[in-house]
């Protein structure tokens, strides 16, 4: 239901590029009308209430519609964003690497922390509580570093804006960086 | 203007006025296809950058050309309330001065910092006439980095120009005044001839950090200066000021400083003096300034007072200066890309003289002197002059250059540009300005290699060019095209204070290296937040130091208690969004400062001292999410006896734990 009021908005948008002037425009004021025109849009904010801050059903429903992100981007996967082949280094089963799990936790308390709890709760953005099971490695990869991109074209990120409605920040991380934080969300 | 208003009387008076005041009608001006090429289609960019002094704002606006889009006025010897500029912590430090806080000046010219005699983009130089100084502009960040004071000179208008390599900006003194100790500058104003001096100092700026220092100052004779150009190509080495009142008045100037038929020229021997000044033929005097500074690291400004400058006495080291006689009066002091003439704009003379750089060091070595000034040698007209521009029109001022050896000069009482060939010294075309014309300005106008393409005009009087709004109206700027062969009015744009001289560089020689915003890991600032868990309250007496965060769309702390009556409270705000446009803003009920405007990865600190009991808004300023309205927070302030402990709201994440 969510979908079906931001799309026909968001349709007004031109393509994405991440050298594309629109993009400033994108990232502040203009969205920002655009996101609160999607607010008002909805139907029921009780129902986002629920779906934001509701930490019982969500972790259920979500798996679901993170595959089916999953399945989305490896159709079509967006010029410059990461394929899970691309994760460097890739992920080990059933391995941590605590040095960049010290790095990743000393990243999220500078660039994350701000937005988002290590529990399930929602603070601007959702908890990161057991996130690994809800989101592909690639998806949160692409969510740190192009997040803009993200927003304008991934479904499920596009439904986590109509729930949360503040932008996610782009705080500008490197690969390896972003690579180290999701090393400390696998211990979450 | 001050300089120039009354001439448009007395040359009503004495002159035949052969082009007339009256511009023609400004609708035959415009060509049909002007509007095509200043338009540029929304969301794309200029082709250059145009710096334009604020005049007595004391600010510098940057505009786009052909379009005349204003992006950005930046603060540099004015406070400003916007960003804040002069009222946080961080730099009020900036406009420090040996007469303490200096929230004003009228800022005049705006040079670019060279290579090699063209504009390289990376710094922009303005100077501060009233309370003498030059500000440096950081051309990655468009902020005032540093300010520069000026001991020994008393209106600072032949300044900031130049030399090739930016090795020295100038500054010469506008005013002679009496210097020295208290009882040598305590003396009656009709010793002017016995007691009043000139000086010029050559200021370097720092190439790795951008930080100031006057390395020399050169004494001179008691009158005024006025403008100036660093010589270029051959006549590097050289810096050559225009010089009026000449003869030594000190009241009524308006009639008693314009009874010599000629002025002067000066030509300093700027390497020459730099030797001199390296093998410590200079003296130590008194010459206490500023010089403050904003690191980018801290996000702080630091001021720096230093008691002494060196001088280099024109009296004692006898090749440093020359004088070559200009008629009437000159203002503009110009020299073409090549090097090799000097154009001074007599601007009560009906003439414009070219000077041969050449001649000059011929007539000096010949000693073709006509006699001496103060001391200094007086050359021969006849043996220093390339020709002159004859009948160019009336009041000339100022003078830029193309890149095909043409030269452009500002007509201030005729109110037109002249167009006119270096070398033949022929008129080729004139074109009427709107109105009254002061500076004027090509890309790379002043330089070894002009950009061209367009001219733009500063005109004193606007008058009916645009909607009226009182009695006080815009200043105005006017485009040209000078690709042709006769110059084109492309638009009309307004300006801010009353702009004197600017520059304009291509986009490209600054847009990429930008910042974006400061990484937050390299922000040095004693009282950064770099987490929101840190963030936090500290008392130290009466001193209350909030450590506060801010982020889209929330500040912590954003519930501080326990501040008492007769607290100072400071907000260190750090913003830990680390993308571009990204600002936050951060205001107080009460607080007589101005709001914090923090750049993404900065922190700055607004100071305030509650007047009254109570529970105190605070909120961001600057919209930056669709819950922008709700960052807000509260202080809460009870009476200096209370016992409410000192206690803030902080690290969000575990709100909802």
């Amino acid at each position: 239901m969510g979908l079906i009021c931001v799309s026909p908005t968001l349709a007004a948008v031109p393509n994405f590029e991440p050298e594309n002037k629109e993009k400033q425009m994108l990232t502040k004021k203009a969205t920002v009308y655009r996101n609160m025109a999607a607010g008002i849009g909805l139907a029921s904010m009780m129902a986002l209430v629920a779906a934001c801050g509701g930490s019982g059903s969500a972790p259920a429903e979500k798996p679901a519609t993170a595959n089916e992100a999953a399945k989305t981007e490896a159709a079509t996967p967006l010029p410059g964003m990461i394929t899970a082949d691309q994760i460097v280094p890739p992920l080990e089963e059933g391995k941590i690497d605590q040095a960049m799990v010290s790095k990743g936790k000393e990243i999220y308390e500078v660039k994350c922390l701000s937005c988002h709890s290590l529990g399930t709760n929602r603070v601007v953005g959702p908890g990161w509580e057991g996130i690994m099971k809800q989101r592909t490695p690639e998806w949160i990869m692409n969510m740190i570093l192009h997040t803009d991109a993200m927003l304008e074209t991934d479904p499920e990120a596009q439904a986590m804006l109509e729930e949360c409605l503040v932008r996610m920040p782009n705080q500008n991380l490197t690969n390896e960086e972003a690579r180290d934080v999701l090393e400390f969300m696998r211990t979450l | 203007m001050t300089t120039v208003l009354p001439l448009l009387l007395a040359a009503g008076i004495t002159m035949p006025l052969v082009q007339g005041c009256k511009p023609t009608n400004t609708k035959t001006a415009v060509t049909g296809d002007a509007a095509s090429k200043v338009f540029v289609p929304p969301g794309q960019y200029d082709e250059f950058y145009n710096f334009v002094s604020g005049g007595f704002s004391g600010q510098m606006s940057v505009y786009g050309l052909p379009s005349g889009r204003m992006f950005r006025n930046i603060p540099v010897f004015a406070v400003d309330p916007e960003s804040g500029y002069g009222y946080s912590e961080e730099t009020k430090p900036m406009l420090m001065t040996t007469h303490g806080f200096m929230p004003w000046d009228d800022s005049h010219h705006v040079e670019s910092s060279m290579t090699d005699g063209v504009p390289d983009g990376r710094w922009m130089f303005i100077n501060g006439n009233n309370t003498p100084r030059i500000a440096l502009i950081d051309l990655t960040t468009f902020r005032t980095k540093t300010i520069i004071e000026i001991p020994n000179s008393a209106g600072n208008h032949s300044s900031p120009f130049i030399t090739p390599n930016s090795e020295y900006v100038v500054a010469g003194t506008r005013f002679s005044i009496p210097m020295g100790t208290d009882a040598q500058r305590d003396v009656p104003i009709n010793t002017y001839k016995e007691n009043f001096k000139g000086t010029v100092s050559f200021i370097h700026p720092d190439p790795a950090t951008g930080k100031m220092n006057i390395a020399f100052q050169i004494t001179a004779p008691g009158i005024d200066f006025d403008l100036s150009h660093a010589g270029k190509g051959p006549s590097d080495g050289w810096f050559f000021f225009s010089t009026y009142n000449t003869e030594q008045a000190y009241k009524l100037l308006e009639v008693n400083a314009s009874q010599n038929d000629k002025d002067f020229i000066m030509a300093v021997n700027w390497k020459k003096a730099e030797q001199y000044a390296k093998e410590g033929k200079g003296k130590m005097v008194p010459g206490r300034h500023y010089m403050n500074h904003y690191d980018e690291g801290t996000h702080t400004a630091t001021s720096e007072v230093i008691e002494q400058v060196m001088q280099l006495d024109h009296k004692e080291l006898k090749d440093l200066l020359y004088f070559m006689p200009c008629p009437k009066s000159p203002h503009g002091c110009d020299v073409d890309p090549t090097g090799q003439y000097i154009v001074g704009s007599g601007k009560l003379a009906a003439l414009i003289p070219v000077f041969s750089f050449d001649k000059m060091i011929k007539a000096i070595e010949n000693k073709d002197y006509e006699g001496e000034f103060d001391g200094i040698p007086v050359l021969k007209y006849e043996s220093v002059l390339h020709g002159e521009v004859k009948k160019p029109g009336l009041g000339p001022l100022h003078t830029e250059f193309d890149n095909n050896g043409n030269a452009y000069s500002s007509m201030f009482v005729s109110s037109e540009i002249v167009k006119w060939n270096v070398q033949s010294l022929e008129v080729l075309d004139r074109v009427p300005t709107y109105y009254s014309i002061g500076h004027l300005c090509v890309p790379g106008g002043d330089s070894r290699q002009p950009w061209g393409k367009y001219v733009i005009a500063y005109n004193k009087i606007t008058k009916d060019r645009y909607l009226p709004t009182g009695p006080e109206l815009c200043q105005s700027a006017q485009l040209f095209s000078i690709d042709g062969p006769k110059m084109e009015l492309l638009a009309d744009y307004p300006s801010i204070g009353e702009p004197h001289y600017a520059q304009a560089v291509p986009a490209s020689l600054i847009k990429d290296k930008s910042v974006k915003f400061f990484k937050i890991e390299e922000n040095n600032h004693p009282y950064v937040t770099k987490s929101e868990k840190d963030a936090r309250v500290v008392r130290e007496g009466n001193k209350v130091h909030v450590y506060m965060t801010c982020i889209r769309s929330h500040f912590a702390p954003d519930n501080i208690e326990g501040i008492k009556m007769g607290d100072e409270v400071y907000f260190h705000v750090t913003n830990l969004e680390q993308d571009w446009d990204v600002p936050h803003g951060f205001a107080v009920k009460g607080a007589a400062t101005a709001e914090l405007l923090i750049m993404p990865g900065e922190t700055q600190t607004l100071k305030w001292v509650p007047t009254s009991v109570g529970v105190k808004p605070f909120y961001c300023t600057d919209f930056c999410s669709a819950l922008h309205q709700e960052m807000q927070g509260y202080a809460r302030v009870s009476p200096a006896n209370s016992n409410v402990p000192l206690s803030a709201n902080t690290k969000a994440a575990d709100a909802g734990l």
